[in-house]
């Protein structure tokens, strides 16, 4: 296989990932409403309940929308990313992952491209929801939309990567449902989303440590930083670390010869 | 140039057309205490069209994993034209062309986005990829049908479709499985005989997995597999002497029934 045709396989993954998020519009709507609803539901009835004191990287007192803004953002990705890897696996049985993995391409290149379409994807509608946000008063500095994009790109390669590697471990997540329940809605509530991590120092020291060592929490305050112009470096460690460490078993788990992949019974 | 030389002297004429385009060679598999292949060793050549006949959970759709290296085999030999599929997978899955038991297409995508994205994945693009996806969508009949969502096509026309995309990257060896299932007779009838014409037109070797024993052709070679292992294997006339029955039916009840004795 010649280099020409790596970038071809590359495109194609990509492009049919953008049409796939272009032909669904139900899928384009339900990733923007739901962050919607929290900002414009959730948030303005915490408003008052909740007050956010002087926290790095904002200057002021700054309203609750503004502070879950970057925690909806990284709800976006996370979906996003359990979506597009798991997706291919409630297609009966890997239908369309099997597609894939017929291609004479390496399996790491073909795993790699599927996530980096998915990330692609997530952008986008990242990008989406702050035009949106915008209206209500989420108003980073200008620079901060340019800031934002390496740490977008970083969070969303970590959550997709984990969404990659939940495809190959798990067989018992039959529905998205399993997923919300034991995935997604424990990673965002257990971190820094929602509330600053020193508000539940306060209510729980333990919860603190779990919301510490939780990726999403890091891939949050990345956001949280970038969209202010800052590098959050201990975050950055940590998302990229998981990164690597999410995308090494993800392709191990689809390795024909030791992967977990070759326990799942397929009759 | 003289390394290229030797090489193609080296491949006569005469073995390079019997040169299996599948050889499997003692294939055993087992998904822990659950044996699903045992020892299992055929082969095809271009231009065959072999029936793999058994029942639902007989091994079929192990088989079709292992040959498409969904996982690696642990016991025996899968060679395709040479390439042992777990040292040279790259030359093995390029030639090897896929139309799995569950539809793949993308229903939100046209006909003809869902081919030009599995052209992408062998590498092919631009106006190679068009020509190709033009040349296999007429010989398909659904030229018109090209802009049109998979979601607007009937079960039958989906199939079709598959076929196509199975190959678009120009395969010699086209692996079918279960690919009939829920058609109507005239698609079923349709897509066989689209098939059998691919064989006898372009020399392609076809594995055709199936359950429905009239789906076996009285001229065809048929595998038996039942319970994981090999019961007949060669030409249809041969294997039902053998079982001295006169019909395929036949022949398949005697087999199954020997074992299971």
């Amino acid at each position: 296989m010649r280099p020409i045709q790596y970038y071809r396989c590359l495109a194609g993954i990509v492009r049919r990932e953008g049409l796939r998020f272009l032909n669904q519009r139900g899928r384009f709507i339900a990733a923007l409403v739901r962050p919607l609803v929290w900002l414009l539901i959730f948030a303005t009835g915490f408003h008052f309940v909740l007050g956010v004191s002087i926290i790095p990287p904002y200057e002021t007192y700054v309203p609750y929308e503004v502070y879950i803004a970057p925690g909806l953002i990284g709800m976006i990705q996370l979906f996003n990313g359990m979506q597009s890897s798991l997706s291919m696996v409630y297609d009966r049985e890997m239908g369309s992952m099997r597609t894939l993995m017929v291609s004479p391409l390496p399996r790491w290149f073909l795993l790699t491209s599927k996530l980096l379409a998915g990330v692609i994807v997530s952008v986008i509608q990242a990008y989406v929801f702050l035009a949106i946000a915008y209206f209500w008063e989420i108003q980073p500095p200008w620079w901060g939309y340019l800031t934002v994009l390496p740490a977008l790109v970083a969070s969303g390669l970590m959550l997709g990567a984990l969404g990659l590697l939940l495809s190959s471990a798990i067989r018992q997540l039959e529905n998205f449902a399993g997923v919300m329940n034991f995935v997604i809605f424990p990673m965002f509530f257990a971190s820094s989303a929602l509330y600053p991590l020193w508000r539940v120092q306060e209510a729980s020291l333990s919860l603190y440590y779990i919301c510490q060592l939780n990726p999403f929490t890091h891939a949050v305050e990345l956001i949280r930083f970038a969209l202010y112009g800052e590098v959050n470096g201990p975050s950055a460690a940590v998302v990229l670390l998981s990164l690597l460490v999410f995308m090494a078993l993800a392709i191990y788990g689809y390795d024909p010869a030791r992967g977990l992949i070759a326990r799942r019974v397929t009759e | 140039m003289n390394d290229d030389r030797a090489k193609e002297g080296s491949g006569t004429d005469a073995a390079r057309s019997t040169e299996a385009a599948l050889a499997v060679e003692g294939l055993s598999h087992s998904f822990g205490a659950r044996q699903a292949l045992r020892d299992v060793s055929f082969a095809i050549h271009p231009g065959e069209f072999t029936v793999l006949l058994g029942l639902n959970g007989a091994g079929k759709a192990t088989l079709f994993s292992l040959i498409t290296r969904l996982y690696d085999h642990r016991g025996g030999a899968i060679r395709v034209f040479g390439n042992e599929i777990k040292e040279n997978p790259s030359e093995a899955l390029a030639r090897i062309g896929v139309v799995f038991q569950q539809s793949t297409l993308d229903l939100d995508l046209s006909v003809g986005q869902n081919l030009s994205y599995h052209a992408s994945l062998h590498g092919i693009a631009g106006r190679d990829a068009a020509a190709r996806i033009t040349r296999e969508i007429e010989r398909i009949g659904l030229a018109e049908r090209r802009r049109d969502k998979v979601r607007e096509l009937s079960g039958g026309q989906r199939r079709r479709v598959e076929i196509a995309r199975a190959l678009l990257h120009r395969p010699q060896l086209l692996l079918l499985d279960e690919a009939t299932v829920g058609l109507d007779i005239a698609s079923r009838q349709f897509l066989l005989d689209h098939v059998r014409q691919l064989c006898r037109d372009e020399g392609l070797a076809v594995l055709w997995a199936t359950h429905l024993i009239d789906e076996v052709d009285a001229e065809g070679t048929v595998l038996v597999l039942h319970r994981g292992a090999l019961l007949a294997q060669g030409p249809v006339p041969a294997v039902m002497q053998a079982a001295r029955a006169s019909t395929m039916r036949a022949a398949f009840d005697a087999l199954t029934q020997e074992r299971a004795a």
